[in-house]
């Protein structure tokens, strides 16, 4: 019996290859490392929900005289947004007037709140202005987390089925504006 | 004019590892005389690493002169900053951690050329010229992709300053500590080639080789353990181990060095696994240089990515296909004509380790994929991370297996022994298994199948790991048999912790204003106030929260939220109440509108063990050194006793 020496191919005639398989394998790290050397550097964290119906979702309301938002809300035929915001986010802020200026467009936006309180989301609105058609309440980020959302803002584009279409991750800059109308007027037509 | 002394020193170590390594490699010519050409390779590498060292050193002493004149200076530090973050600070960058890193790898060719004398002089000729080459590589990425002494004009009127998350005294001892242990392997490495080369591949190589092998494993054991607790209280996250990539690079090296460890004293006691513990040696090393390039090359993002640059990247890769595929390609083609060791049965103290490096492969392997899995996934086009789920049940299981095997190895016998005998000494380490995994399923209520486990074998374990000294005279029993005992219990120690840690963790988050209580675990923490503070370079926030346990006091504890300048940074310093059943562990957070503060607080038990049982493990490692170098030394005087009474007899 030689259960050590055969475990590590060092019999001198049995199962020469085996000696080459560490050099395969550094050979196989190599290939990866060299792809990923090569790759462009990008950081951003994408959901793997794009593409895929969106969970399902009761948030209750959080905002003075709005409703709180479910994924029944997005079933209805019109494609709309979903902003992940929190009162207590500084791009939130950077990136309201950006949602005022779709909302002008006719953009139905519905919006998650993430870890906040009813007066501070009111506070909020009134300083910067108020988008939104719902706000929900998602206090320990279980939606945020069931979207596959990596942090605040992030908006998605869902269409008239319920299928997320597009996530914007960070604020919406005033170039963006463009490209998200473009793709709610794609969601528009079913795929 | 230090700048310029140091890179004069930079460039002459460099030609001195090229001789070393042409000088080498003519002794090792067909018909040529390693044993003449030894002492001057043991020279060469002698200086080179004392060059090296002067290189380290004057770069350091820029860094305490705060010469902003020196851009490594100018863009990592700061006149203003304590003096031990500028002496820490030379190595908290990316050139100088490098530079630290040959240094040590410099330090160890010279370590080997003056203390080693018991490998044969062309074994050893070979070896020296092994580290030399792998030296010269990191010399040329050092002076032709990352000079530390580059100067500015015009410097700079003051520094950028140095990350404020690596102010910490943490900085000036655990970079040095792990890299000693992982630049130590490049001996083990250097030794296993050297021995490819030369065809020495044997009892003698092994003892040799043995302590180098210890002594790395001692610095890599205590700079993990370190750096574990340093991102716990500095973090202010909580957690002791993140499963982050340069975690991992750092885990990887000493998964290979362990089981190297035990191989070598299988080759070294009963002349077997020789392949293996070549490979093993090639491993080791690898894994640490692969480490060095995760790191360095940015290649994943992770928390200590300090300098990210894909250029670097390509040239430590360059290094790493020379080196890791040189040394394997070498293998591949010599190791077949290496003579088979010994052989044994399964059931024996050898099988049993056997049983404990391939399952330190298997983690290792675990861990190699998990870390590499996210660009091999971005390769095809989808972005994922892998963290700690994948890891706690893969990695996890295996482990335990591992567990179980370090527990019945020690007392098994070598080279044959019965089943039915080993389990009956195992049988108090068995009773005591099952009497605390009962005791904590019945006793500590809800509870996951992992951590049970591990808090069962730990126990067992901590049973078995001083088995071996049973029936024993423990003055007698030798140092190195204590030194593993030491050592296995130190496992089974944070085994334990972790498990406890993991499995009874109290968290709780809250708003509190002041003279607000918050409960945690039985403890009532109320906070008496938030005043501000002024240190050396930064201004911070203190909290002050007394701790009371059934109404007494215990301790008053002061997060902090430190608010440094240079560069603009937050950080929290968390406060921690150390007691012999665990530790509180606060955070202050941030200051709500409605005049409350966020506190987030832990009550953590028995998390101390993690980091004791480190510290054990590296204890027994010691101990292992001291007494295989103890017993050394005892039998060279014994010889030379002899000599003296044969020459006196003769006389």
């Amino acid at each position: 019996m030689s259960a050590g020496e055969t475990a590590t191919g060092a019999g001198p005639r049995r199962a020469r290859w085996l000696l080459w398989l560490p050099l395969c394998a550094f050979g196989l790290v190599l290939a990866v490392v060299l792809w990923g050397l090569w790759r462009p550097a990008d950081r951003t964290v994408y959901s793997a929900m794009v593409g895929k119906p969106l969970p399902e979702f009761t948030l209750p309301a959080i905002a003075p005289g709005k409703p709180g938002v479910s994924s029944a809300d997005f079933r209805r035929g019109t494609p709309r947004l979903l902003n992940v915001f929190a009162s207590w986010c500084v791009p939130c802020v950077a990136e309201a007037p950006q949602l005022l200026t779709l909302r002008a467009a006719g953009v139905p936006i519905d919006a998650v709140a993430i870890k906040d309180t009813p007066a501070d989301v009111a506070a909020f609105l009134q300083r910067h202005g108020d988008p939104y058609a719902s706000v929900g309440s998602d206090p320990h980020s279980r939606l945020q987390l069931a979207l596959g959302s990596s942090g605040v803002p992030e908006t998605f584009v869902v269409d008239g089925q319920g299928v997320i279409r597009l996530q914007h991750v960070g604020d919406i800059r005033a170039d963006d504006v463009p490209a998200l109308l473009r793709a709610l007027a794609e969601a528009r037509s079913p795929r | 004019m230090t700048a310029e002394t140091g890179l004069v020193a930079l460039w002459l170590a460099a030609a001195l590892a090229l001789a070393q390594l042409v000088l080498g490699a003519l002794a090792l010519k067909p018909g040529a005389d390693a044993a003449r050409a030894a002492p001057t390779v043991r020279a060469v590498a002698t200086v080179q690493g004392a060059l090296a060292l002067v290189a380290m050193a004057a770069l350091i002493a820029a860094f305490l002169a705060s010469d902003m004149s020196v851009a490594l200076v100018a863009a990592n530090s700061h006149s203003m900053k304590p003096w031990l973050y500028k002496f820490a600070g030379a190595w908290g960058n990316h050139e100088g951690s490098m530079l630290l890193w040959v240094t040590i790898l410099g330090l160890a060719g010279a370590a080997v050329a003056r203390l080693e004398h018991r490998l044969r002089a062309d074994t050893l000729v070979a070896t020296l010229a092994a580290q030399a080459t792998i030296a010269l590589g990191f010399y040329a990425f050092l002076l032709f992709a990352s000079n530390p002494f580059a100067r500015l004009d015009p410097a700079p009127a003051d520094g950028a300053g140095l990350n404020p998350l690596l102010q910490d005294p943490g900085l000036a001892f655990h970079p040095p500590t792990l890299y000693a242990g992982y630049v130590g392997l490049s001996v083990a490495f250097s030794f296993a080639v050297g021995a490819l080369v030369t065809r020495d591949v044997g009892t003698g190589f092994a003892r040799a080789m043995r302590p180098w092998v210890l002594g790395a494993w001692i610095f890599l054991t205590l700079g993990i353990t370190a750096g574990s607790y340093w991102a716990y209280y500095e973090l202010g996250w909580g957690g002791w181990w993140f499963w982050d990539p340069v975690e991992n690079a750092s885990l990887m090296p000493w998964l290979a060095a362990t089981a190297l460890l035990h191989s070598v004293s299988v080759l070294a006691t009963r002349d077997g696994l020789r392949a293996w513990t070549v490979m093993l040696a090639v491993v080791a090393f690898s894994m640490s240089m692969i480490g060095t390039f995760l790191v360095r090359s940015g290649i994943l993002t992770s928390v200590h990515a300090f300098a990210v640059d894909p250029r670097r990247g390509a040239f430590i890769l360059a290094l790493l296909v020379i080196y890791i595929g040189g040394a394997l390609l070498l293998f591949g083609l010599r190791i077949g004509t290496v003579r088979q060791g010994k052989l044994f049965e399964a059931v024996s103290r050898e099988g049993a380790l056997v049983a404990n490096n391939l399952l330190l492969t298997v983690i290792l392997g675990i861990v190699l994929i998990g870390t590499f899995y996210p660009i091999v996934a971005a390769a095809m086009g989808v972005q994922l991370s892998v963290g700690p789920p994948f890891f706690d049940s893969t990695a996890g299981p295996v482990a335990l297996l591992l567990v179980a095997v370090l527990a019945a190895g020690p007392v098994m016998r070598w080279r044959r022994d019965e089943a039915g005998e080993v389990a009956q000494r195992l049988f108090p380490a068995i009773a005591a298994t099952l009497f605390a995994g009962v005791g904590a399923f019945v006793l500590g209520g809800p509870i996951a199948p992992l951590p049970l486990l591990g808090i069962a074998l730990g126990v067992g374990l901590a049973v078995a790991s001083v088995a071996p000294l049973a029936k024993r005279d423990l003055r007698r029993a030798p140092l190195q048999l204590w030194g593993m005992v030491v050592a296995h219990l130190g496992v089974a120690v944070a085994l334990i912790g972790m498990a406890a840690s993991t499995a009874y963790t109290q968290e709780r988050l809250v708003a509190v204003g002041t003279g607000d209580p918050a409960r945690v675990a039985g403890f009532t923490v109320r906070l008496e106030g938030v005043r501000p503070l002024v240190g050396d370079n930064w201004t911070a926030l203190e909290g002050r929260l007394a701790v009371t346990l059934d109404d007494a006091p215990v301790a008053v504890l002061r997060p902090q939220v430190r608010y440094f300048t240079t560069p603009v940074t937050t950080t929290n310093e968390s406060a921690i109440l150390t007691r012999w059943d665990g530790q509180l562990y606060a955070v202050l957070g941030t200051l709500g509108e409605d005049g409350r503060w966020q506190l987030r607080l832990w009550w953590k038990p028995m998390v101390t063990l993690i980091w004791f049982g480190g510290f054990l493990i590296a204890l027994g490692g010691a101990l292992a050194l001291v007494g295989h170098q103890w017993r050394l030394w005892r039998q060279r005087r014994r010889a030379d006793d002899l000599a003296e009474a044969t020459a006196w007899g003769a006389a």
